[in-house]
């Protein structure tokens, strides 16, 4: 078994694998909606490598964190666009 | 630009010899090869760790096979490696170069005497309705969030788009557990029947697929088939191709599109490098038109691993003073490239595919600039100025390719820092 640690997306606490990428995590909970675009658009990450910057998030509290580029740590706290314009 | 660096480089700095921007196949050979000449060196990488895009692996898991020797070779020798960094700037100095940077949300600089641009490539993303819903990925980005953990199991999946990179991210995929629907090249059947098509059928591969889903999965290989339409009311529902005559609608969980690879050129362009045709314009040593800086791999023309070694390897002996040893590797490098030249003609994107998209197809994925809100008699500046298009986030390294495919626009100036950094780094506080 894979060591996991306990992060926080959108007041949901879950269980994931250490070592993975923010934005794999959140798939992995069925999340597929990362931001909200300028015109109200759900978005998703699309090039997986810290380019197109869809993955969007706000990781402990800072904005605008590229999900695909941060790796889980234990306590991490998710906001997601949805959440934030809820 | 003097935002944050004067105040961290005066007691902060990482100071080195050669610095290497990337940890990608080419990085890693430059800087294995410059670290055992006795230079002092600094890797600097955006991502988790050694081995770049093709071949990430997850921390924890081991690389693949024959990356394996080459992450060894670095991690074996004395330069030092920092991950999650991002390098913004990159200027002149009167003793050499300063490189500023973000490791993860801190500022970081380094100083160093000769740099070597090992920047990689990214995948070129031709716009088509529908491909902002969620879903809709990268064909080289559902390959990196697989390697990072994500999981795909019994989903249906539709990869499309061009290139050599579309049938091991298949093969990935559908051993990973994806029920595979289809897999579209848009090139013709005559060009790809050169490069392995057989390697997505292999019968193990559709034998794991099948172990994973309760019935006998066949994906299908077609060429001359390209997307026309994605559709879905939150997350990306169906799929339409089309061969130009027929066209065929499949449901899908997952599509992958991704038309072959654009060299990320950004940090050279801001360093000043001479930049012909998209590609960084580097002399037999691997040397830009900036005296100092060296650049290896794709930002000098898309060419795979097997070319960027050699390149990395060149450049990291000439950047170390050693560029007679590297005069042995120049026949192996022209000869990979001559064969790249070949590769990225075969998988020219298909004119058609500026047809799939509509007035109201988003272009600019940031500012949710439409297609139709864009002049053709424009140039890329009017369109930034007039729309926004490659203003935002990404700062027009997704929609500055497909302007140009369907424009044939160049990209406009870039300008530091050419990575979004957060105040705290601008201002040089950690």
């Amino acid at each position: 078994m894979s060591d996991s640690v306990r992060i926080t997306v959108d007041e949901r606490r879950v269980d994931v694998v250490v070592g993975t990428s923010v934005a794999a995590a959140l798939l992995g909970i069925g999340t597929t909606a990362f931001r909200v675009s300028v015109t109200g658009a759900s978005r998703g990450p699309l090039c997986g490598m810290g380019i197109c910057h869809e993955c969007r998030v706000t990781i402990d509290g800072v904005a605008h964190r590229r999900a695909c580029m941060v790796a889980v740590a234990d306590g991490m706290q998710v906001i997601t666009g949805a959440a934030s314009h809820a | 630009m003097t935002y944050a660096s004067d105040f961290v480089c005066a007691d902060q700095a990482d100071v080195a010899d050669i610095a290497v921007v990337g940890a990608g196949p080419a990085g890693m050979a430059a800087a294995a090869a410059a670290a055992r000449t006795g230079q002092r060196v600094v890797v600097l990488d955006q991502g988790f760790g050694e081995g770049g895009q093709i071949w990430r692996h997850a921390p924890g898991t081991p690389p693949a096979h024959d990356a394996r020797s080459w992450i060894g070779r670095l991690v074996g020798s004395t330069a030092a490696r920092r991950f999650h960094t991002s390098v913004v700037d990159l200027r002149r100095t009167e003793s050499g170069f300063v490189l500023d940077a973000e490791q993860g949300t801190s500022p970081l600089c380094v100083q160093a005497t000769r740099v070597v641009l090992a920047t990689g490539a990214r995948e070129l993303m031709l716009p088509f309705p529908g491909w902002t819903l969620p879903g809709v990925m990268g064909v080289g980005g559902a390959q990196a969030l697989l390697k990072m953990g994500t999981s795909v199991v019994g989903k249906r999946v539709v990869i499309a788009g061009s290139g050599p990179l579309l049938l091991p991210v298949a093969a990935s995929l559908a051993n990973a557990g994806a029920q595979l629907l289809l897999v579209a090249e848009q090139a013709d059947f005559g060009v790809v029947a050169r490069f392995g098509v057989s390697l997505w059928r292999r019968p193990s591969l559709l034998m794991q697929a099948a172990r994973y889903r309760a019935r006998f999965v066949s994906a299908r290989y077609a060429t001359g088939t390209w997307v026309s339409e994605a559709v879905g009311s939150s997350d990306v529902q169906r799929v339409t191709v089309t061969d130009g005559r027929r066209t065929e609608t499949l449901e899908c969980d997952l599509l992958c599109v991704g038309h072959g690879l654009v060299p990320s050129t950004e940090l050279a362009r801001v360093a000043g490098c001479a930049v012909s045709h998209g590609k960084v314009v580097v002399n037999a040593q691997q040397e830009t038109s900036v005296s100092g800086v060296y650049c290896a791999g794709e930002p000098t023309g898309i060419g795979g691993a097997d070319l960027a070694l050699v390149e990395g390897e060149i450049a990291g002996l000439s950047a170390a003073g050693r560029g007679a040893d590297a005069v042995r590797l120049f026949a192996e490098r022209n000869a990979l490239r001559r064969t790249a030249l070949t590769m990225e003609a075969a998988f020219a994107p298909r004119a058609e595919l500026r047809g799939v998209c509509r007035s109201d197809t988003i272009v600019c994925r940031c500012e949710d600039v439409p297609l139709g809100a864009i002049d053709p008699a424009w140039s890329s500046r009017q369109a930034k100025l007039y729309t926004r298009a490659g203003m935002g986030s990404c700062q027009g390294r997704v929609c500055g390719a497909a302007l140009e495919f369907h424009f044939g626009w160049t990209p406009d100036t870039v300008r530091p820092p050419i990575e979004p950094v957060l105040l705290s780094t601008l201002v040089g506080r950690r």
